[in-house]
């Protein structure tokens, strides 16, 4: 009996995942995130930008509700995209306001629920959110948010230790790159008298920063000052 | 040949105006250090205008003593060879002024042996002059402002290398500008040996220094192609390359020269240059008929 039972379970639960309305998925989504008031994260940050060369930084991430985020270099310096504060999942909710939800249902290759935020609000920066949700651990798994005037951003995050606060063990932030602008004459380049190629920098105009949380530090109170 | 080394140097370091050149470099340096230590943001976002349009700009910690050093190297490599021009050019034609060579070349010394005497006292001038600017550009700053990593803006990218990674860069860099520093050494003392006054072949030097960085910096793709490869001013900016670093999937290859053999070869004209100066001046002075 006990057996049919879970045999039933199983075969009801996609059928169960789908039957869970968008609106109360993004309810359990936001619940697991308002479990988290404020984290301090160590990790480690790699940086691929076409015009950047940077080492790999030792970080530390410091994040206080509403929306206050700020990346430190523990060892040196690091270049910090603009709008990298989207990283923590819940700005995307935050920075959506009120908002319409369309429910694209579930995505057969990776069996994640597409839910499509449109923001209410005619002034707002986002136009639109697209998130790819985990019905099972209700988390974020990949993100993609259209501005007015930031262009579009990307995020895909990997769970681990830290689910259960939807905090991700890794994100990957993608986003668009404005030109690399130096005035003439700031600097002389060496180049040994070798005809420059003008064409060196690819095409591509996406940037990429990729965090790998080793550690969390959640709910232990970081002051303001922090973030100044 | 030591005794005649002492002398030389003797003679180099008790003219005032040997030390003209330490001044002059102690000036701006620290002109450029009281500059960048009170309106240092300014210039920060000036040098990562390039990354400012994508990222935050880290104006305060990419400002550390690495930099300082850089910019300072920047602004003095170009002038230092005309304050190398100095001494280097007066160490013959001075002696032809004041009427002292035709004494000196009575002695036992072949006339090959004392200008390489010669030359060696004024390349040792150079180098001190170089090891001047190491520990007021580099110690000094690092002192002032600390270390941390480094920001090296490019005309097409920027590279952010390692604090732990950067200071063998300088010191090669320092070996580098040092044969950059002799190759202007030798160019004004073969116009030494050329001339019978010395303001001659100081003026000179410090003209064809100043024709040469323009045409070296002008970017004009006439002059690039035709002239910019022999200029030996292209090849002394050698020492920046040992701050352009690879990087895979963006991220810097500790340790590594973008384009190493480049530098080599820059190195090895500037040698050759040297050379064929410093073997001009010894031809040109066993045939020169010394009238005073």
């Amino acid at each position: 009996m006990m057996q049919k039972t879970l045999l039933l379970i199983l075969l009801a639960s996609p059928l169960l995942l789908e039957a869970q309305s968008a609106d109360e998925l993004l309810a359990r989504v936001r619940a697991r995130l308002e479990k988290v008031s404020d984290y301090q994260a160590s990790g480690k940050m790699k940086t691929n930008v076409a015009f950047v060369k940077a080492p790999i930084a030792t970080v530390k991430v410091f994040y206080k509700r509403p929306n206050k985020l700020r990346i430190n270099n523990e060892s040196g310096f690091s270049l910090i995209p603009k709008g990298s504060f989207n990283i923590n999942v819940g700005n995307i909710f935050l920075s959506s306001g009120d908002f319409d939800v369309i429910d694209m249902g579930l995505e057969q290759k990776t069996g994640l629920r597409v839910i499509k935020l449109l923001p209410r609000d005619d002034e707002s920066d986002v136009v639109l959110s697209t998130l790819h949700v985990d019905p099972r651990l209700a988390v974020v798994r990949k993100a993609r948010v259209t501005t007015r005037e930031n262009g579009t951003y990307e995020l895909e995050l990997s769970y681990g230790r830290y689910v259960d606060y939807g905090l991700a063990d890794k994100v990957i932030f993608s986003f668009n790159t404005k030109d690399y602008k130096l005035p003439k004459g700031v600097v002389f380049d060496y180049d040994g008298g070798q005809k420059k190629n003008e064409n060196k920098l690819p095409a591509n105009r996406k940037g990429r920063v990729e965090i790998q949380y080793s550690s969390y530090l959640i709910n232990k109170g970081i002051p303001d000052s922090v973030f100044l | 040949m030591f005794r005649l080394l002492q002398i030389e140097l003797f003679k180099i370091f008790s003219r005032p105006r040997t030390y003209i050149a330490f001044a002059v470099i102690t000036a701006i340096i620290f002109l450029v250090q009281i500059a960048l230590r009170f309106s240092g943001r300014e210039y920060m976002d000036l040098i990562m205008s390039g990354v400012k349009e994508t990222f935050e700009v880290p104006a305060e910690e990419a400002l550390n003593g690495y930099l300082v050093c850089y910019i300072v190297l920047n602004l003095l490599l170009i002038h230092v060879p005309i304050l190398v021009a100095l001494v280097a050019g007066d160490v013959v034609a001075g002696e032809a002024n004041m009427g002292t060579l035709r004494l000196l070349l009575t002695k036992p010394v072949s006339r090959t042996r004392l200008l390489l005497i010669k030359f060696l006292a004024s390349s040792i001038y150079t180098i001190l002059l170089l090891i001047w600017v190491a520990v007021l550009a580099l110690g000094l700053s690092v002192l002032l402002f600390g270390t941390s990593d480094l920001f090296v803006a490019r005309e097409v990218d920027s590279n952010i290398i390692a604090e732990s990674d950067v200071l063998w860069r300088y010191f090669a860099a320092f070996l580098f500008a040092a044969i950059g520093l002799l190759t202007v050494t030798a160019l004004a003392f073969m116009l030494s040996a050329f001339a019978e006054n010395s303001i001659g072949p100081i003026v000179a030097t410090v003209c064809i220094i100043i024709v040469f960085t323009i045409l070296t910096q002008m970017q004009i793709p006439f002059y690039d192609e035709t002239v910019k490869p022999y200029l030996f001013t292209t090849h002394m900016l050698g020492w920046k390359g040992f701050f352009y670093v690879r990087a895979e999937e963006g991220v810097t290859v500790d340790g590594s020269i973008e384009d190493f053999p480049l530098i080599v070869k820059s190195g090895l004209i500037l040698i050759g240059y040297a050379a064929l100066f410093v073997v001009t001046a010894i031809w040109y002075f066993r045939k020169k008929n010394i009238l005073s």
